[in-house]
């Protein structure tokens, strides 16, 4: 009940920052993505659960919220909760190298999913050149310099949550 | 021994004596002497008197420093205070301003309704140039609707919840607007980009388009009502061997620091979709 009331607590505020003041932040015309590095950073930690069901949740929230598809966000935000539970029971112990690859791996997806459907489902003519210089790798390199901040404080957070259980 | 002199005649001695040394002194003879002694007296009280207050200052200082830092410090957090008090008055100065202008710009276009709104969030995705208003349903906005500040047009309404709606900015990369150039008697499209840059396209190679031309509305299409001022052109590329002309624009609105809008609720937008005529494979 606590880790429930604590994660809708996160979501309502990083939406929040999100909307009102993230998404101000532009660096060329990237901006970044804060829902998605809050999932990234919660999906890496090893002992959290329902992790999917949040990846659910924040993609309907934030599709809702978006000009963009919801289903693009549904499937985005899943897929990177996917990868970070990938990373974390199977491969990597480096936990910012683990963060770092999620979110460039994610944001990727997302704006490569964003750009091929506003040129094949609506017709606008983007030039990919400009858009991957301009958008994406902007985005790329502030959703990096969230997860530096992110990714400490959702460990802390589930880490008090999610107490490690005493070795006998 | 007995004394030779009276004790009568030793004072009657002591008093003229004394008397003649007042009137000498009344006389100024002991003038010299008497500033001399004065000085004297001056500087050792002058030498006291400082070696007082130093060792006063010695011992009192280090209480008044106390005092002085606090009242310092309760300085420093009133002038913080105000300070805040400041920057505050002056944001709703600026809202005054940006509102008054608005009321400006509904009196001075009455054909319009207009309901005001503030900018309350932007799309979380940079291919999408949308902002959130705060007002929706409940307020009679409905998708489609124009939305303007008093510098220009800023949009159109994409989605509309019970209590708040999504625009889409004429600078979103899939906005595209019909409007004119009265300076050259010509019309255009208006396109964005996902950059945010403006571009006219479909200007007729033989319009006489010039920086500095004012892009307006033209009304046609339906889906904006004619006349809301756009921007300015920046330059125009004209090539040869193309159809059109193209040019930059500069738009009027700010949409980085975009804070209230107006949405225009009486204009009812025309879908002519069903009458797009698409080519039979």
């Amino acid at each position: 009940m606590k880790a429930l009331i604590t994660f809708v607590l996160i979501v309502l505020v990083g939406l929040l920052l999100q909307t009102a003041m993230v998404s101000r932040m532009n660096l060329l015309s990237g901006s970044a993505d804060l829902m998605l590095v809050l999932l990234a950073a919660w999906g890496l930690q090893e002992r959290v659960r329902h992790a999917w069901v949040w990846g659910a949740v924040i993609g309907l929230l934030v599709g809702g919220i978006s000009g963009a598809p919801w289903y693009i966000y549904l499937a985005v935000y899943l897929g990177v909760m996917g990868l970070s539970r990938l990373l974390t029971r199977r491969i990597w112990q480096a936990p910012l190298l683990a963060m770092f690859a999620v979110t460039s791996m994610g944001t990727l997806l997302m704006d490569l999913l964003i750009y091929f459907h506003r040129i094949l489902f609506e017709g606008i003519n983007l030039h990919f050149e400009d858009t991957f210089i301009q958008v994406i790798l902007p985005s790329i390199l502030l959703n990096f310099a969230l997860a530096l901040i992110v990714h400490p404080l959702m460990h802390d957070i589930a880490n008090r949550l999610y107490p490690a259980e005493a070795s006998a | 021994m007995k004394n030779s002199f009276p004790r009568t005649i030793q004072t009657i001695i002591i008093v003229l004596t004394a008397t003649g040394l007042v009137a000498l002194a009344l006389g100024g003879y002991f003038n010299p002497v008497s500033s001399w002694a004065q000085r004297l007296e001056m500087d050792a009280q002058t030498w006291f008197s400082n070696r007082y207050l130093a060792l006063v200052d010695f011992l009192t200082v280090p209480r008044d420093l106390a005092s002085m830092r606090q009242r310092n410090a309760e300085l420093e957090a009133e002038l913080a205070r105000l300070q805040t008090q400041l920057i505050e008055l002056q944001q709703k100065v600026t809202e005054t301003e940006i509102l008054s202008a608005l009321v400006d710009f509904a009196r001075a276009n009455p054909d319009y309704t207009y309901k005001g709104a503030t900018v309350i969030g932007r799309d979380p995705s940079p291919f999408f140039r949308y902002v959130i208003i705060n007002i929706g349903s409940n307020d009679n906005v409905l998708p489609g609707m124009p939305v303007v500040t008093d510098k220009g047009l800023v949009g159109h309404v994409d989605a509309v919840i019970a209590e708040a709606a999504r625009v889409q900015l004429i600078t979103d990369s899939g906005s595209a607007i019909n409007v004119s150039l009265p300076a050259s008697d010509t019309e255009a499209m208006l396109l964005g980009s996902v950059t945010g840059d403006l571009t006219l396209d479909m200007i007729p190679q033989d319009a006489a388009v010039q920086a500095g031309d004012v892009v307006l509305t033209s009304g046609l299409g339906g889906g904006y009502p004619p006349n809301l001022l756009v921007g300015q052109v920046v330059s125009v590329r004209n090539l040869d061997f193309e159809l059109f002309q193209q040019a930059s624009i500069q738009p009027n609105v700010d949409f980085a620091r975009l804070q209230f809008v107006l949405v225009i609720v009486n204009f009812k937008p025309v879908d002519i979709t069903p009458l797009v005529t698409t080519p039979s494979p």
